[in-house]
């Protein structure tokens, strides 16, 4: 079966500008593929793009199996949620959800069907008959996502439909949106600057930078595997720890040098990367960094550091110290004994830490 | 003054503050009484010298009110004051100014709103140039168009016609309509565009079902501006019009200049007002939505 998007090679200028470089998407049916990056990175023009409301510069695009690169957006058998939600002021919110159909010549016995049907399923019943003026930022929302729902297109595509919301409603929706996706087994594009959400809602996640592509995977492969320094940096909060490091071959595996601002440097032995360059950046994520207790991997190596401050944060408590000339932060449990000031053991998973080439940014191992 | 104030402490200070605040709140209102009535005088002088009879013009006071309120300088001015050689009063004439003038401001009110919307929501290689002579518009001077635009009439064949006269108006309005539907479609965020295309709306329904009922406002504002425009105009009335086709300006003006005789005031005053009554109409039915269609921003929605 072929892939419900499949973008080939799309670029995208705006006169001398090149917004988007050489981009190769394609998801499966069901999937929910998630477009995140820091603003100006070309996630939205990418939606655009492939929603036709921006016509492209070069490439192929596929929905559904078809050439739709040509295609108005009418015709291309999508429903788009925005980020202000687009309700059109001046009608209810019924006529709001229905005026695709009426637009499209549907007759009005089934889209008062469909109507009651999107209406029961987001549970808008009684807000039918208010303005959008009337609505509140969650229930706009909503409304937002019927109008997308009642079309039952091939492919549903999502321009930051939460950033307008505050923190506990987004979160909500959050739940609401990955739980109508299960229900729906629709696909999906879904455009964020929000890391946490592409983690919670992707099955596969596009990391973009510049207009081009820095890394496609799974949630779990964008974690544990970034592709690159960026990747490493932008998913995941805290950020990943990225040190500057000195690698040496020494027998059975590789000696890891890290800086400390007093004292010897820590050494770690890694014995599963034997063909490091000598410059290189390790990137340990904050929670494989821990309380020896409570580490127990089998590439758990233990080292005594300063600790600097201690973050408590409700379930954990973070324990920053300074490695590498950088602020390095650990995840420790929330009764850790870690005191300011005070040295302190951790361990340090090498089994999941990543190396990085310092110049270009690359992914070593 | 300054010991008292400072010995007395805050409270005083305070009260004091308030009571020059309150002197200069009366001070405010007086002078803007007396500029009100100022502004209202020669007002109160044509009304009250309408409804007087000629002699009591001519032996009264210009300030006093009438003695023997009388309709008969209306009647006269509405049917029977002579403009020229005819003596119909400003009847037909004010007929002619309503046949140019409602259609002159539907037309160049549509126009403008699809412009408007064109350059707010379509933009197209060349918008913002396109734009910016349309503004320029706005700014050229009448007598600049004068000889050009009645070669143009004789050209198309309505010189000295209404219709050519509401041509000429929807042509000269329509840098300012465009202007004002511009503004106002440019604070409306392009994805609801966006959302109507994805829904399957091409360039028209969009305008018409989307774009169009949010303009209430900005449309009251355009009419406003077009009939007061189009209505007071005296130069393309006079230059571009012909017998039978006048509009009521340039038959107040024929009325009040080619009397022989006795000069009749309370005709030529009556006349005036009557000419001026649609205008004076429009901005009270309509004047309150006219400040705040010109302050409406941004569409909550």
């Amino acid at each position: 079966m072929s892939p419900i998007l499949d973008v080939k090679n799309l670029y995208k200028n705006y006169g001398a500008t090149a917004v988007l470089h050489d981009i190769n998407v394609s998801i499966e049916e069901g999937d929910f593929l998630v477009l995140v990056g820091p603003s100006g990175c070309g996630k939205s023009t990418l939606l655009n793009c492939i929603a036709g409301l921006e016509p492209i510069s070069g490439g192929d695009l596929f929905i559904g199996g078809q050439n739709m690169t040509n295609v108005s957006p009418k015709d291309r058998d999508i429903a788009m949620v925005f980020q202000s939600y687009a309700l059109y002021p001046t009608m209810t919110v019924a006529k709001n959800i229905t005026f695709g159909m009426k637009v499209r010549g549907v007759d009005p016995a089934t889209q008062e069907a469909k109507l009651k049907h999107v209406a029961a399923q987001l549970q808008i019943e009684q807000l039918l008959h208010r303005k959008p003026g009337q609505l509140s930022g969650g229930q706009r929302q909503r409304v937002a996502m019927g109008r997308a729902l009642v079309r039952d297109p091939k492919l549903f595509l999502f321009d930051e439909p939460l950033s307008n919301l505050d923190a506990k409603l987004r979160v909500e929706m959050r739940t609401e949106i990955k739980a109508l996706h299960q229900k729906l087994g629709a696909s999906m594009v879904y455009v964020t600057h929000d890391q946490i959400e592409a983690m919670t809602l992707a099955t596969k996640i596009v990391v973009m930078k510049g207009g081009v592509i820095q890394q496609i995977g799974s949630p779990a492969e964008i974690y544990n595997r970034p592709a690159n320094l960026f990747v490493a940096d932008f998913m995941g909060s805290p950020a990943m720890n990225l040190i500057p490091a000195k690698a040496r071959r020494n027998g059975n595996g590789t000696k890891i040098e890290i800086a400390r601002k007093d004292g010897e440097p820590i050494v770690l032995t890694d014995t599963r990367n034997t063909d490091l360059p000598e410059d290189v950046i390790m990137g340990v994520r904050p929670e494989d960094i821990a309380d020896p207790a409570r580490l127990t991997s089998e590439h758990a190596q233990i080292a005594e550091c300063l600790i600097e401050i201690v973050e408590p944060a409700g379930a954990d408590t973070y324990a920053v110290m300074q490695l590498g000339g950088k602020h390095v932060t650990a995840r420790l449990h929330a009764e850790t004994s870690a005191k300011a000031g005070a040295q302190q053991s951790l361990a340090f998973d090498l089994g999941k830490v990543s190396y990085f080439e310092p110049e270009t940014g690359q992914r070593l191992n | 003054m300054a010991d008292i104030s400072s010995s007395g402490g805050p409270s005083m200070a305070r009260s004091q503050s308030q009571t020059t605040k309150l002197a200069l709140r009366i001070i405010l209102y007086l002078a803007l009484c007396i500029f009100a009535l100022f502004y209202l005088m020669p007002l109160f002088v044509m009304i009250t010298t309408s409804l007087k009879s000629l002699d009591e013009i001519r032996t009264g006071d210009l300030m006093s009110l009438p003695r023997d309120v009388t309709f008969d300088a209306w009647r006269s001015a509405w049917s029977e004051a002579c403009t020229g050689i005819q003596c119909e009063g400003v009847r037909p004439f004010f007929w002619n100014s309503v046949l140019i003038a409602i259609p002159g401001v539907l037309i160049s009110t549509l126009l403008g709103a699809l412009n408007g919307y064109v350059v707010a929501q379509w933009r197209f290689k060349g918008a913002n140039i396109f734009f910016a002579l349309m503004l320029f518009g706005c700014f050229i001077p009448f007598q600049v168009v004068l000889l050009p635009m009645a070669r143009m009439l004789g050209v198309m064949g309505i010189a000295g016609t209404i219709p050519g006269l509401v041509f000429v108006h929807v042509i000269y309005g329509l840098g300012f309509t465009t202007l004002f539907f511009r503004n106002y479609y440019v604070s409306i965020p392009d994805e609801l565009t966006k959302a109507a295309k994805v829904d399957g709306a091409g360039f028209f329904r969009i305008f018409w079902s989307i774009f169009l009922p949010l303009s209430l406002p900005i449309i009251v504002v355009t009419v406003i501006w077009q009939f007061t425009q189009i209505w007071n105009d005296f130069l393309f009335g006079v230059s571009f019009s012909q017998a039978g086709t006048q509009p009521v300006t340039v038959a107040l003006n024929n009325i009040v200049n080619s009397t022989t005789g006795v000069k009749e005031y309370n005709v030529d005053m009556a006349a005036a007002i009557i000419a001026a009554l649609p205008t004076l109409f429009v901005y009270v039915v309509a004047g309150k939505y006219f400040i705040r269609g010109l302050t409406a921003g941004s569409v909550k929605g």
